[in-house]
């Protein structure tokens, strides 16, 4: 997971000419301490230390009503200005994509930002996306079943750093 | 975690659980943020409607309620009793149902007499939201008045709170004595004899400190609370005048001084200057009123959520 996310931050530094109008923004919840060590990892490469900040997609979720129970609801954290900066979303597993739109809803909700780019730890692979979403940096594709749920745990978290796949439960 | 808020009807504070309002209170906390955001707007109730339905006047909780869906995407409808058709002959059953023949997700409302909400909630499917019910309960006040204390006490447990006034009538005084002692704060109230009746001492089983001195409900108080002199029922000799309320129970910065230093005050509005509080208290910088205010939108956006939300058939 460490060499994954060294790469990922070697990427988005290239890709974007150095970190100077990098806006990282972790997807709650694992999204959050992988956008830090990304943030970590890129200062330590280039001297600068990216803006940061934290998205909760509860509020833009499309599927309230069908969830059963409330989701709970956490803040979203943007204490700087998203305009006109090149802004990564981090997120730890890359699905069907509605996370991700939900987050860039609520992000053009905030400003205009100049780019949007998408990196994830783990990309489940294209044939799983319900929408039109692929991601830009990937630190690695595992492609997996509809009946496979895959666990991205963080010491923060979970005590541990691993990727598990698991069966899905059956109802 | 354990159980959080997961009702759909919102009617008093004294069914719900320690949990239950921590839930709702650390909801609100999220929902900050969005009214301090320059498009103040989530989509999450977009398609839902809320109906709020007044008895009463009120220009405060109404706006609050309404703010609250508009900042959630919910579509809010206000109506008032003196447009409705209750002034037709219409009982209040009826015009609940038909109200709930609309399909509303949400009825928010508030009477005169304590129950409605209750009743409403019996007959109709869409959830059913207190925002006043006579003297029995205002439960969006107490949660916005323990968000204020939290905000800048950091807790409740432990508190001391003093509550003065008209005990009697006030729907605020009970929500805030159910919800502040099942946080673990003390409750002290204080009032003329006729305005703080006996038998609230049982309204909560860890009993209540009374008094009809102003004076030993404040002393070390960490939140002085002070209610409303309901001036409209003032042909009713519950005090001989409003002058010697004032004498005997006005909080001014004198007996202000016998709370904690750091003691804060507050009042659920709207407010009569020199009657039941001081302007000197009332501008101080301890006193939170406008921030009572400010976090009742949070609140009622949490209520709204909770009661609306995803949580669509469960109970």
């Amino acid at each position: 997971m460490k060499r994954a996310i060294s790469r990922l931050s070697s990427e988005i530094v290239e890709a974007n000419q150095g970190a100077d109008n990098l806006y990282l923004i972790g997807i709650r919840r694992r999204g959050v301490p992988l956008a830090e060590r990304i943030r970590d990892k890129i200062e330590s490469l280039e001297g600068t230390r990216p803006a940061y900040g934290i998205i909760d997609i509860t509020l833009y979720r499309d599927d309230l009503s069908t969830v059963g129970a409330n989701p709970i609801v956490n803040r979203t954290e943007l204490s700087e200005d998203i305009e006109g900066k090149c802004i990564v979303l981090v997120d730890d597993v890359l699905y069907t994509g509605r996370t991700i739109r939900a987050a860039m809803d609520q992000l053009m909700d905030f400003g205009r930002p100049k780019k949007v780019q998408l990196a994830v730890l783990i990309d489940r692979g294209r044939e799983h996306r319900e929408l039109p979403i692929q991601a830009d940096f990937i630190g690695k594709v595992v492609p997996t079943k509809q009946t496979e749920i895959i666990k991205v745990m963080l010491k923060e978290f979970d005590d541990i750093e691993a990727v598990g796949i698991f069966e899905r439960p059956s109802e | 975690m354990d159980k959080p808020f997961r009702r759909r009807d919102l009617l008093g504070i004294r069914d719900l659980t320690a949990a239950e309002i921590r839930g709702i209170l650390d909801t609100a906390e999220n929902f900050r943020e969005i009214n301090s955001r320059e498009i103040k707007k989530v989509p999450t109730l977009r398609g839902k409607t809320v109906i709020n339905l007044f008895f009463e006047n009120s220009t405060r909780t109404r706006t609050s309620f309404e703010l609250a869906a508009k900042r959630l995407s919910a579509d809010a409808v206000n109506i008032s009793v003196s447009s409705s058709s209750v002034s037709k002959g219409e009982t209040l059953v009826d015009t609940a149902l038909n109200l709930d023949a609309m399909d509303p997700d949400c009825i928010v409302v508030r009477h005169g007499s304590a129950g409605v909400p209750h009743q409403l909630a019996k007959v109709s499917r869409a959830a059913v939201v207190n925002a006043g019910d006579g003297a029995n309960e205002h439960p969006t006040q107490a949660l916005l008045d323990a968000m204020t204390i939290r905000e800048h006490k950091g807790k409740i447990d432990g508190l001391k709170v003093a509550i003065v006034g008209d005990i009697l009538h006030s729907r605020v005084a009970r929500s805030n004595i159910h919800l502040l002692t099942k946080l673990g704060a003390t409750v002290r109230v204080a009032g003329p004899g006729t305005l703080v009746p006996n038998d609230f001492g049982h309204l909560v089983e860890s009993g209540l400190a009374m008094s009809t001195h102003i004076e030993d409900a404040i002393e070390g108080a960490d939140v002085v609370m002070i209610l409303r002199i309901q001036r409209e029922r003032q042909d009713s000799a519950y005090f001989p005048t409003l002058r010697e309320y004032s004498i005997h129970y006005g909080l001014t910065n004198d007996r202000l001084n016998l709370a904690k230093k750091d003691a804060i005050v507050l009042h659920p509005g709207p407010m009569n200057r020199g009657i039941e509080i001081a302007s000197e208290v009332a501008d101080s910088s301890r006193s939170l009123i406008l921030d009572q205010v400010k976090y009742g939108v949070a609140v009622r956006m949490a209520v709204l959520y909770l009661s609306t939300g995803g949580s669509m058939g469960t109970t």
